[in-house]
């Protein structure tokens, strides 16, 4: 059994990695696979809030790359699911409190632990972002359609094409009626200026928040739309085909698509 | 090149004394503000260009410098970036004078943009030069703003550096007071930081599905600068290059320019955005669905 | 159908949970990143409880743990003899030590919490010390296969 060691980044913060890397999880998790989640922000951690399991953290990754415990000690099992467990960031530490190689080997032995280990990447282009790159080999860009979240995701395109690591794409906080009305970029501008083959299209959902607040991952709500979504990703990731809800419209974008296809 | 226009003239002061040697200076140094948050996403960029938009519709000459080396935005939330031809690491590197970086801004007479190097990494900024750079900026300008990546690493600490002065943004969310929380800490005993509270949705916060306002004040405890609420609009003026602090007759633009007065010091009250009901929110009022 | 009665009827809102979770999460934010004043925390809590019982300071742990609804402290510092309680104004005389020392365990809740939540976590005392001590043990002896959780 390969598992997979999958980074989930972006450039621009704030676009909804660890959303996706959270309710990814859960998903993965739901469908009977064994699943661990890896925080990389060290220093501004919020995995493990965002999944409600703040209270529960005793280890962090840096205490597991300094050899100070086991991986198994550190992982939390996240009592909702058969089979999901994250590792939570150091909060008090800095991003080079690890190296590439440290943090390579630890997604290496969660992955003989594992079918998939999902790597909740910082925002940037920094160390954090080396760092949880190295120990992946494939990789999904989460972006916005918006101006400057595009640009960002670009930018990260181009860093993972150079490590030469499979890129997949979430279009995430997609609003049609925005869309429509030719205020923001539609999903079909995102990949045609990205050129990477999309995995997933997230609606914008304000669910989000008041799950968030509660630390419960949206796709535990039954009636929560976003459930069938990431449902339909997960399926994707597994090599399903699956098609595309359409929330597209065509919107005309002028000089910002063309400036940011000229590169 | 253009140069830079040159604030309110005060009249020039005689300060030599005995055996004095420093420079003259015919006014004060400007502030240098880092406008930062820690979480991504929160509004840093949208934050430094509407308050500079409003500073200078108000008279005053600010400079605003994208300190995020390699993802720069602010040129595209300012529609400037067809007219970048230089930028920070080609004055720190001496390839450019900042006045050949120094971009006018379209809109605002006493705007000018030092852009962020797109196709560089942030560990190529020197911070002793970063500082002198900011010092050059505030001798000229009455405001620098400085735009900061998300994160707090070394971009984080570059951009902090030149400053005196910081301003946190954060939304009414739990990562992002948490992240901001982290970055006071982080920001230490040199700043005094201010808070803007940035994507408030009142009709969330209604229902008890958001934080409130207050809710981030007792967890923060800041002194706040203002509220801004969340709208469509922003997005759409992002995508146009057109900051909404030059709407000053709008809500938001009227918002941004209370937080410039406020940032000028004047007596001015943090602006809050006004909750605008729905139908449904107002029945469901009335059928006691209203948070505790 | 059911969000619009969702919205009709109301529904417990989460911002309340979330400005706890944050207030508890940020408090223990706080407590890791100032190392030198839970050892000046250490030191003072020693030196007070010294003037009642004779403890012994270089075994004493001290741990924050978060609760349901509140930042616990948890103090164990193992006493080794006990003052005879003065009559008379005659001087304190140290009685002999137990055979086995006796510990004392402090619990110190956060403000504004409910007395049931200061309840729970006395009782629950025995658990976070179990765990407490597994990661400490753990730590002191290094890298070394773990048993199952």
């Amino acid at each position: 059994m390969s598992s997979r060691k999958i980074v989930i980044t972006s450039g621009k913060g704030g676009v909804g990695k660890t959303t996706t890397t959270a309710n990814l999880g859960a998903a993965l998790a739901k469908r009977g696979k064994h699943v661990i989640l890896i925080d990389a922000d060290i220093g501004l951690r919020n995995l493990d809030l965002v999944l409600g399991l703040e209270k529960r953290i005793v280890f962090d990754l840096v205490e597991v790359a300094e050899g100070r415990c086991q991986l198994r000690q550190a992982l939390i099992k996240d009592k909702r699911f058969e089979s999901l467990s994250i590792l939570p960031a150091a909060q008090t530490r800095e991003k080079d409190a690890i190296n590439e190689e440290q943090f390579a080997s630890i997604v290496e032995r969660a992955a003989e632990a594992a079918d998939y280990v999902l790597i909740d990447c910082p925002a940037g282009i920094e160390t954090g972002f080396r760092n949880a790159v190295a120990g992946a080999s494939e990789a999904i860009v989460v972006t916005t359609p918006e101006v400057s979240a595009i640009r960002d995701a670009d930018r990260v395109v181009g860093k993972l094409n150079d490590r030469g690591k499979p890129i997949r794409l979430i279009v995430n906080r997609l609003r049609q009626e925005m869309v429509r009305s030719g205020d923001m970029l539609s999903v079909e501008d995102v990949c045609e200026i990205l050129a990477v083959e999309l995995v997933g299209i997230v609606p914008d959902d304000e669910e989000v928040i008041d799950t968030t607040n509660r630390g419960e991952p949206i796709v535990l709500d039954e009636n929560s739309r976003l459930r069938p979504i990431y449902d339909k990703i997960v399926r994707r990731l597994e090599g399903e085909i699956v098609p595309f809800t359409n929330f597209d419209q065509p919107g005309f974008f002028g000089r910002l698509i063309d400036a940011l296809k000229a590169g | 090149m253009l140069d830079p226009v040159i604030l309110s003239a005060q009249p020039e002061q005689n300060t030599k004394s005995m055996g004095e040697s420093a420079p003259e200076r015919a006014k004060p140094l400007g502030r240098a503000i880092v406008v930062t948050s820690g979480k991504g996403g929160v509004g840093k960029t949208t934050t430094t260009a509407n308050l500079g938009t409003a500073l200078a519709q108000r008279g005053a000459s600010v400079a605003l410098v994208d300190a995020d080396v390699g993802l720069r935005n602010l040129d595209i939330v300012l529609g400037l970036e067809s007219r970048v031809k230089h930028h920070l690491l080609d004055v720190l590197e001496d390839r450019a004078t900042l006045d050949e970086a120094l971009v006018a801004d379209k809109h605002s007479e006493k705007l000018f943009l030092l852009a962020a190097a797109q196709s560089r990494e942030k560990d190529e900024v020197d911070t002793e030069k970063m500082k002198a750079l900011i010092l050059a900026l505030r001798e000229r300008f009455d405001y620098v703003l400085i735009d900061c990546p998300a994160g707090i690493e070394l971009g984080f600490k570059n951009a902090v550096a030149g400053a005196e002065e910081a301003i946190v943004v954060c939304t009414p969310e739990v990562s992002a007071v948490r992240d901001v929380d982290r970055v006071v800490g982080l920001l230490g005993n040199r700043f005094r930081p201010q808070l803007v509270i940035n994507r408030l949705r009142p009709l969330l916060v209604k229902k008890g599905k958001m934080l409130s306002v207050d809710d981030v004040n007792a967890i923060l405890r800041l002194p706040l600068l203002g509220v801004i609420a969340d709208e469509p609009e922003i997005i759409v003026t992002t995508n146009k290059g057109e900051p909404l602090a030059l709407r000053k007759d709008a809500p938001t633009g009227a918002a941004y320019h209370a937080i410039a007065a406020r940032v000028a010091g004047e007596d001015v009250p943090a602006p809050m955005p006004v909750t605008k009901e729905s139908f449904f929110d107002k029945l469901g009022a009335l059928f006691g669905g209203k948070k505790a | 159908m059911i969000d619009f009665l969702k919205r009709l009827f109301g529904q417990p809102g989460s911002s309340a949970t979330a400005k706890e979770r944050l207030r508890l999460v940020l408090m223990t934010d706080h407590l890791e990143l100032a190392p030198e004043m839970i050892e000046s925390m250490k030191r003072d809590l020693v030196d007070v409880i010294s003037r009642y019982v004779e403890v012994d300071r270089d075994r004493i742990e001290v741990n924050f743990e978060q609760q349901d609804r509140a930042l616990a402290m948890l103090a164990n510092i193992p006493i080794l003899s006990v003052n005879r309680p003065p009559s008379n104004g005659t001087k304190d005389r140290a009685e002999p030590a137990p055979a086995e020392p006796a510990a004392v365990v402090v619990v110190a809740a956060a403000p504004n919490v409910a007395s049931p939540g200061a309840q729970a976590a006395t009782e629950s005392i025995v658990v976070r010390r179990r765990r407490r001590k597994r990661k400490n043990q753990a730590i002191a002896a290094g890298p070394k296969p773990a048993p199952a959780h």
